[in-house]
């Protein structure tokens, strides 16, 4: 027992301490999505916001946010010091790149890091990541042969400079896109959602008379390093392989994982996956080990809260050439396609280790079709305005060992759908059909999540284009122990005409694009299954 | 008639009754009542309520002027799904929108979520051909036949109530209006809710759900509305009978029988509404209402002595208070965050040897570990007992005594890991709880638009007096204010609510190409349509509009309320209101954003009966300080020091009367604490204000 109570006083403050900044970045986060204009942002929420020491080590990261990004961002902020450290930075500052191989992994993620400073001294970093509909080039899709193609490139540069906005940067900002007005809206805040939440942390040193994060920073990072490993330990060791398919551009694409689980971390090996794409799927390392590790630590730790100590028992060793460690200039548009995959390849080497925590694979990747007409496609014969819009649709997930799966519900990612009354507001499309899609689910004692139908047509039924970015065509979901494999994904028209499941379509007048989205794979026996549930799914029209 | 006022508030576990009349002084001659909610029908405890208040006040039924209720009936169908058998009657290729919601997960790293089911299942969920545009023009004409098809399926199902929501409703109802025609033909006696009626607003999941959750609770509703009215007139009782809403209006019976899911909320809002008229009584304009109970606090910002209201809300969320884990509703509600942080919430230590608290309840049975009665798990209350916080021997006025040692035990058993004593491990459970209430507060605030800097706190409920001081100082608030009468809070509100509607439409304007005409249009008939509900109970009394406009960066999702001019407009009022916009976003987020045009998506207009001005509070001198009835050693959690705290009784304050923390000031049904470096003063109403 303590006999110092000015001790356990400080252990206590401590704790307080880190769920405030749990609730300063939290803050940030809500913040973004009051004021973004993306769709992808405001309404998707395709986003995370995170703090930082002025080592660049992430301390907390908020709550709302996708995978993809937490984890990509937490390198990211060493970049930015790397160019302008810490010493350097004055009150006002906002730095910003969308470059995917310093930031998250493709053009249409901007990530803004803002100094906070408290009685002139700079104390922490606030960092977030964004992604917005349109930075120019090809659009988002996997067309591009190289990352110049994908779009405006910005390297890390100050975007407010002791809070006056780089007029410079904004002009080359809106000349490069097209929805200028939409994209400066955007970083205005981001900007704002940091100036937030450093606010908020200097209030907060001032409650508790801290002059540095630095003791705050060592306990988080003692107490999650220490429970990350305790869970580790938990673990039987040895070494898991697994592989998975992805339908890929040219060629199908194979992931392959040896995972080692040792007494104090997990080491994942990707030796034998496929070569890189000439198109836009291709992973940067950093997206890469995002979503590998968020497969991970759902199994193995997912109460420890996400920051720097939680995520490094996860050591990554991914080959130079391969499609999970793309160097620059290859294009990456698209990278989430494969990098969705990572989590069920995870789950395939720890379903050898704890069968009883893991999920069978799921639709995983998001059905994000991004549709396009006006003159851009049918050029002087366009019957519509100009409209470039996104939604973003979800198969479904695994089935779980106590549960079945989640019928139409985004795994891995962290996003939300838009209202189809409110796509149907901002273009000129009509969404003839979007509901589940019976017996997509793979049999098992608890069967897959069901995918989705979709019929999708322009107002008028007049010309439109899509910008396929589609998989789990050829590769179905996979069940696991003994349940049957999801329904595979189909991409075509509403008169039976097949598509191509990745690149720019146009879709003719008259015809309607029709998608059949994934179902998850099922786990276990299907003679196994509760009779009350097949008889609920019966009566359900869902079997 | 004497002017005496009923006002009934079902709770989970008690039906609270307050009676009271104006007094001579402009003040009020109250008496309240507690009986036990009786689930099974609930107007017999009401019916028990009311007799039981009656005779403490020595008065009859033809006596009383005017009856208020509000009841969380349909809250409680919704979440024990007790409601009726119901179908959905939806366009055809979306009869999934109940299922699919927004495709998301409410926790990202758990993998064995579970999502809420929808009201009606797949097998009821019955698609008809038909389809309108987003601008409401038909794409696709309405199959009839289908819709008589439908019924008959439905009769042979036994369904009970009907939901129709067809897409862009809200725009063009024709489609929706035809099909109830046919089913009223086909099957006259179903009831049957529209969702261009019940929730006229864009985005399908949450129109549909609102639509269906109100189909749900119709027929049991109206069948409980018509009983008590039958009881009450068999009582004696000639009086008016008005409903309290979720919005923080009350309504007559007619209306809430016809939209039985906008009385979701009204316990909750009677409360609200109870801060509300204290901070008009005090003239403070800017306040956080803070109501900690057994096992949730809520917290509800007050700004110009009206309640933060919105426009959604979520119902029966099934993952440990988890938002996204319930389902929406699109009604007016008076808006507020409930987490589950009350005297009952259980502490624990989790794998990084946090503490954690609640939302897990000890609930009144067995209760904390200090009751005695079996509870083995540390709850708040045993934590602040540990701190010197309550007196074990007088206790809820010495009705319950409480055992320190059983507190301690419990403390021990659960926190005992972290290596501290007792008395610091209750220090650590107090410090999250207050903590998580405070952070709770500050995101509520942003999440609404507004701000916390500056305000003050109005503390109520069991353990809002007890926490207050330490959330304020945590959220940076220097006033505080324990109300009296608060145990019945939520009734006495009732009695302060004006008589009141809100509609909500749907209709979309950009600045550069502003209809005036048809906004002006649209606004007079909401008007109307307002000032029809409100006529049927105001007798006359003044009534007051009010409009708002929800605004936005033309590209952005969320929107601002900027309150318009109630008259036809002209081009002067539309820049006016544009205007009024970027000052209003500045305000919130520090940087108007240049060169965007403003959108609106959509008007409300409500129209309520004069809230009744509080008379002037009278100065009152400055009186001397009572006297300690004794001393506590009670820690402080902010700096974990144990001192003598003096404590006084409630009653022997004199008005004026000043006294300095660290103190206590116990009453029956709570212990206001005052914190070190705060002082605390009775006003001239019996408040206590605590500043520093």
């Amino acid at each position: 027992m303590s006999d110092a109570p000015s001790d356990a006083l400080a252990a206590i403050q401590r704790q307080i301490q880190w769920n405030r900044l749990i609730a300063v970045v939290e803050e940030q986060a809500q913040i973004m999505i009051r004021t973004a204009f993306s769709t992808t942002v405001r309404e998707a929420g395709d986003l995370s916001a995170g703090i930082f020491d002025l080592r660049g080590r992430m301390l907390a990261q908020a709550v709302t946010g996708t995978p993809g990004h937490v984890n990509s961002m937490m390198e990211s902020v060493g970049h930015f010091l790397a160019k302008f450290p810490a010493e350097g930075m004055k009150a006002g500052d906002h730095y910003i790149t969308n470059d995917p191989w310093l930031g998250t992994g493709h053009l249409h993620d901007l990530t803004v890091v803002t100094p906070a400073f408290r009685h002139g001294r700079i104390v922490g970093l606030f960092a977030n990541t964004a992604h917005v509909i349109d930075v120019g080039g090809l659009g988002m899709g996997p067309e591009g042969r190289s990352v110049f193609e994908e779009g405006l490139y910005i390297p890390i540069v100050k975007c407010f400079d002791q809070g006056r906005a780089n007029e410079t940067f904004f002009d080359i900002l809106r000349a490069g896109t097209r929805t200028p007005a939409e994209l400066e809206g955007d970083v205005y805040s981001l900007c704002a959602c940091n100036d937030a939440g450093a606010r908020r942390l200097v209030e907060m040193m001032d409650e508790f008379a801290m002059d540095s994060l630095d003791e705050l920073a060592e306990s988080i990072f003692e107490a999650s390093a220490r429970a990350t490993l305790a869970e580790i330990a938990k673990l039987p060791r040895g070494e898991f392989a697994a592989q998975i398919s992805s339908d890929g551009y040219e060629a199908p694409v194979t992931l392959k994982a040896r995972m080692t689980v040792a007494e104090d971390h997990i080491a994942v090996d990707y030796a034998g996956t496929s070569g890189l794409s000439g198109r836009g799927i291709n992973v940067p390392a950093a997206y890469t080990r995002a979503y590998a590790c968020f497969g991970i630590k759902c199994v193995v730790a997912p109460e420890v809260p996400n920051n720097w100590a939680s995520l490094l028992p996860f050591r990554m060793e991914i080959p130079e050439g391969c499609i999970l460690n793309a160097p620059r200039p290859f294009p990456v548009a698209v990278r989430h396609v494969v990098g969705q995959l990572l989590p069920d390849l995870m789950m395939g080497c720890l379903h050898q280790a704890v069968p009883d925590r893991v999920t069978a694979e799921g639709s995983s990747c998001l059905w994000n079709p991004p549709l396009r007409g006006g003159a851009q496609v049918s050029g002087g014969e366009a019957e519509l305005p100009d409209f470039e819009v996104i939604t973003f649709n979800s198969g479904g997930t695994g089935a779980r060992p106590g549960q079945d799966g989640l019928d139409g519900t985004a795994f891995p990612s962290g996003v939300r759908t838009m209202p189809v009354e409110a796509t149907e507001n901002v273009a000129p499309v009509v969404f003839w059909k979007k509901e589940l899609r019976p017996g997509s689910g793979g049999p098992g004692r608890t069967r897959g999540g069901l995918g989705q139908v979709m019929e999708i047509g322009a107002k008028g039924d007049a010309e439109f284009a899509v910008n396929a970015i589609f998989d789990r065509v050829a590769n179905a979901p996979r069940g696991r122990d003994g349940g049957g494999d999801g329904a595979p994904g189909w991409v075509g028209l509403t008169d039976g005409t097949v598509l191509r499941t990745k690149g720019y379509q146009v879709i003719p007048r008259g015809k309607r694009l029709r998608l059949l989205l994934p179902g998850g794979g099922g786990m276990g026996d299907p003679a196994g299954r509760d009779p009350a549930l097949v008889r609920r799914d019966i009566a359900d029209g869902l079997v | 008639m004497s002017g005496l006022r009923l006002a009934a508030d079902i709770g989970g576990t008690f039906t609270d009754l307050a009676l009271e009349r104006a007094d001579a002084h402009g003040g009020f001659e109250r008496w309240t009542a507690k009986v036990l909610t009786t689930p099974a029908a609930p107007e017999k405890g009401v019916l028990e309520g009311i007799r039981v208040v009656l005779s403490k006040a020595g008065v009859g039924p033809s006596d009383v002027a005017l009856f208020i209720h509000g009841t969380t009936l349909a809250t409680n169908a919704v979440i024990e799904r007790k409601g009726a058998r119901t179908a959905l009657l939806t366009t055809e290729g979306f009869r999934d929108v109940l299922a699919l919601g927004n495709e998301s997960r409410y926790d990202q790293y758990d993998l064995n979520i579970t999502l809420p089911q929808p009201l009606v299942p797949r097998r009821w969920r019955l698609p008809v051909p038909e389809r309108l545009d987003n601008e409401g023009r038909v794409l696709l004409p309405l199959d009839e036949g289908a819709v008589r098809q439908a019924v008959s399926f439905m009769k042979a199902e036994g369904i009970e109530s009907l939901a129709i929501g067809f897409l862009h409703a809200f725009v063009n109802p024709a489609h929706e209006r035809r099909a109830a025609e046919i089913v009223r033909e086909e099957w006259p006696e179903i009831s049957v809710s529209l969702s261009s009626e019940v929730s006229p607003e864009m985005r399908e999941w949450e129109r549909f759900s609102t639509t269906a959750a109100n189909a749900y609770v119709q027929p049991l509703m109206m069948g409980y509305l018509h009983r008590l009215k039958a009881g009450l007139a068999e009582a004696g009782f000639s009086c008016p009978l008005y409903l309290m809403l979720s919005g923080g209006g009350l309504t007559t019976l007619e209306t809430a029988a016809r939209f039985p899911i906008r009385l979701v909320e009204s316990g909750p809002a009677g409360g609200a509404i109870f801060s509300a008229f204290v901070a008009r009584q005090k003239g403070w304009d800017r306040v956080l209402s803070f109501d900690m109970g057994g096992t949730t606090a809520k917290v509800c910002l007050i700004d110009d002595f009206a309640p933060q209201t919105a426009r959604s809300f979520e119902v029966a969320r099934i993952g440990r208070f988890k938002k996204g884990s319930g389902l929406p509703l699109r009604i007016p509600v008076i808006e507020m965050v409930e987490i589950g942080a009350g005297g009952g919430s259980i502490a624990s230590v989790d794998a990084l040897g946090r503490i954690q608290v609640g939302p897990e309840s000890a609930g009144a049975d067995p209760g904390p570990a200090c009751y005695g009665r079996g509870g083995s798990k540390p709850a708040v209350t045993d934590a602040n007992l540990l701190l010197g916080r309550y007196d074990p021997a007088s206790f809820a006025g010495g009705a319950m005594p409480l055992h320190p040692g059983a507190a301690a035990s419990a403390m021990n058993a659960a926190l005992g890991t972290l290596g501290l004593e007792p008395p610091m491990a209750a220090l650590g459970v107090v410090e999250v709880v207050d903590e998580n209430m405070a952070n709770a507060a500050r995101v509520h605030a942003i999440e609404s638009g507004k701000g916390y800097d500056g305000r003050a706190v109005i503390a109520f409920g069991g353990g809002g007096p007890v926490h207050g001081y330490r959330v304020a100082e945590k959220i940076g608030v220097n006033r505080l204010l324990v109300p009296s009468g608060a145990g019945v809070g939520s009734a006495i509100g009732f009695l302060r609510a004006p008589v009141g509607y809100e509609v909500v439409r749907s209709l979309y304007q950009r600045f550069r190409s502003f209809d005036v005409a048809a906004v002006n249009a649209l606004l007079a008939e909401m008007s109307a349509e307002a000032r029809r509900v409100v006529a049927e109970g105001a007798f006359g009394a003044a009534l007051v509009e009010r409009r708002i406009a929800y605004m936005r960066y033309v590209g952005q999702g969320h929107e601002i309320a900027v309150e318009l001019p109630v008259k036809a407009m002209e081009a002067a009022d539309v820049a006016a209101v544009r205007a009024a916009y970027d000052r209003e976003y500045a305000g919130f987020y520090d940087r108007p954003v240049p060169g965007s045009d403003v959108e609106i998506l959509s008007f409300a207009v409500t129209v309520a009966t004069e809230v009744e001005t509080p008379p002037p509070v009278a100065e009152v001198d400055a009186a001397p300080g009572p006297s300690p009835i004794r001393h506590q050693a009670v820690r402080d959690t902010a700096r974990g020091e144990v001192s003598d705290w003096p404590v006084y009784d409630r009653a022997g304050f004199a008005p004026g009367a000043t006294v300095p923390g660290p103190c206590i000031v116990a009453e029956a049904e709570t212990s206001t604490l005052v914190g070190p470096g705060w002082s605390c003063r009775m006003d001239g109403l019996g408040y206590l204000e605590l500043t520093r």
